[in-house]
């Protein structure tokens, strides 16, 4: 039997005055290939559902505003018929205009004018004379007014003959379906985009967690309690989640500015006013933008929750 | 400190591995664990280190019948309880300071209390000149031996050791055993399972042969 000596278990000593070691790295590995994907599942997915937010706002703001431009007018239309002076029918209807309540301008299109709206079908050069093209007067509504309509319709019947007033309700009902559509597609997109984001980051998770398994094991071992486990796993993965938020999120709020940016250089081109026409301005605007930074929040939050879950399963596996 | 009565596990519907051991293990006691390979060892030493349940029998640590802890129980129960893997499982991404500090910064102490600790006790096995290393750098013996310190650096009352000796040469096994003998003298009770006989006999202690799933005790 040996005799036990503890002066062969005592090597050298650590030398005197070296730096102190520090408790530093952070129990869950930073930089791991399954931590990168995740970020990178993160970033797509947050780039992907920013845009979607983008685009639903923009769709949304342009349709209010193209809404607001058409209800704040109305059309007077002066039919011509034979032996009819429609001059004087036109200074007539704008003259009860202008005297009802609530009206604001009011704009009679001249004939060379009306004749003129018809040019893109007809084309230019002929003589309308022969037609009798109806006269438009345009009438905006006063700011804050709120005229009564079917009165106005009703005087005008009265007191000008083949005068008829068009409030664009029919238009503006259209439209606004089609913009509701949209938003409402929009949105549901939105859902379907988080649902997947959910589903990816899930997975995504779950290959980061089975990569840091023998961490885990390797805490129970020395006595760690799940909360303690979980706790440290939950702010490794928001700060994952956060990097790829910001990363996607980031991405797509620069797109958006430098689309509204590019809007405004070729203010004044073709292409430009088709696409104002199409989407206003192009800005997103203030809300758009905190929208998509709320949404970098939310899917780091997503991030975490989804990993504490995920650990807290992995964590019930293990004994 | 512990007591198996009568115990028996089986994993799943397959036959009985462990059957009928009964036993104790005082404390500051100091115990071979042995048997052919596939005999039971380690399945023995997951029922003492609480990562198994037994299928029958009973079993109490620490005066706490392990059947009915609750899993943060079994959490706190396994800080009184150092445990040496045969594959030393330390965390390559840590240094060995981290690594053997590791189950202090668990149980919450603040750093400034343990620090002076584990360099000492580094520095007592040997690895003194190691403490910023990264365990993939580690020779055999040194993640051996960083494996140890974790194992007794938040002074267990009971040491669990599997095939200790299983990856280092004989000259190192001697110095190892003699590490676990010194742990024994100062309190700590040691189970360290081994099939190296040459191992068991430069040290006179109890030995529980495992064969067949049965427990034979030579005290």
């Amino acid at each position: 039997m040996m005799e036990i000596s503890t002066a062969e278990l005592r090597p050298t000593p650590s030398a005197p005055g070296t730096v102190l070691p520090r408790f530093e790295t952070p129990l869950v590995p930073r930089q791991s290939i399954a931590g990168r994907a995740l970020i990178a599942v993160v970033a797509i997915m947050t780039f992907l559902v920013s845009l979607t937010t983008g685009a639903v706002m923009l769709v949304g703001s342009s349709a209010s505003e193209w809404e607001s431009d058409v209800a704040r007018e109305v059309t007077i239309q002066i039919i011509p018929a034979h032996g009819f002076d429609v001059d004087a029918a036109v200074e007539k209807a704008v003259s009860v205009a202008r005297k009802f309540p609530g009206i604001g301008a009011v704009r009679p299109y001249s004939k060379e004018e009306s004749s003129k709206l018809l040019e893109p079908w007809l084309g230019s050069g002929l003589s309308l004379d022969a037609l009798p093209v109806p006269r438009l007067i345009v009438v905006k509504i006063a700011r804050g007014g709120a005229p009564d309509i079917p009165e106005l319709r009703h005087r005008l019947s009265a007191q000008v003959p083949g005068a008829e007033l068009d409030d664009h309700r029919g238009w503006i009902d259209r439209m606004r379906a089609m913009a509701g559509t949209v938003v409402a597609v929009g949105f549901a997109i939105l859902l379907l985009m988080i649902a997947a984001t959910m589903l990816s980051v899930t997975f995504a998770t779950r290959g980061a967690m089975a990569a840091n398994k023998p961490v885990i094991e390797v805490l129970h071992f020395v006595g760690a309690k799940n909360g303690f486990i979980a706790g440290h796993f939950q702010r490794h993965f928001l700060l994952l989640g956060l990097q790829g938020g910001a990363l996607g999120g980031g991405a797509a709020i620069f797109l958006f500015a430098l689309a509204g940016l590019g809007s405004r250089w070729f203010a004044g081109s073709a292409v430009a006013e088709q696409t104002t026409a199409l989407f206003g301005s192009f800005a997103v605007g203030f809300w758009g933008y905190a929208a998509m930074l709320a949404q970098i929040g939310v899917i780091a939050a997503v991030t975490a929750l989804t990993s504490r879950r995920t650990v807290n399963r992995t964590l019930e596996s293990i004994d | 400190m512990v007591r198996f009565e009568n115990v028996g596990l089986r994993y799943g519907l397959g036959p009985e591995v462990l059957r009928d051991l009964t036993f104790r293990i005082e404390p500051h006691s100091f115990q071979f664990l042995t048997g052919p390979s596939g005999a039971g060892k380690t399945s023995l030493l997951r029922l003492l280190f609480l990562s198994l349940r037994p299928t029958r029998g009973l079993i109490t640590q620490f005066g706490h019948d392990v059947a009915t802890l609750s899993k943060d129980a079994v959490a706190t129960l396994r800080r009184r309880i150092g445990i040496v893997f045969q594959d030393f499982r330390l965390l390559d991404h840590m240094t060995t300071y981290e690594n053997v500090a590791l189950p202090l910064m668990v149980m919450g102490r603040p750093e400034g209390s343990y620090r002076d600790e584990v360099v000492e006790l580094l520095d007592w096995v040997g690895l003194g000149e190691r403490i910023w290393a990264l365990p993939p750098v580690l020779s055999g013996g040194e993640k051996q031996r960083a494996a140890i310190a974790r194992a007794v650096i938040a002074r267990p009352q009971l040491l669990l050791a599997d095939e200790p000796t299983g990856n280092v040469d004989p000259s190192l096994a001697q110095r190892l055993l003699r590490l676990f003998v010194e742990l024994n003298k100062s309190g700590t009770s040691v189970v360290i399972a081994t099939h190296d006989i040459a191992l068991m006999d430069q040290y006179d202690a109890r030995r529980l042969v495992l064969h067949d799933g049965r427990l034979h005790i030579y005290d």
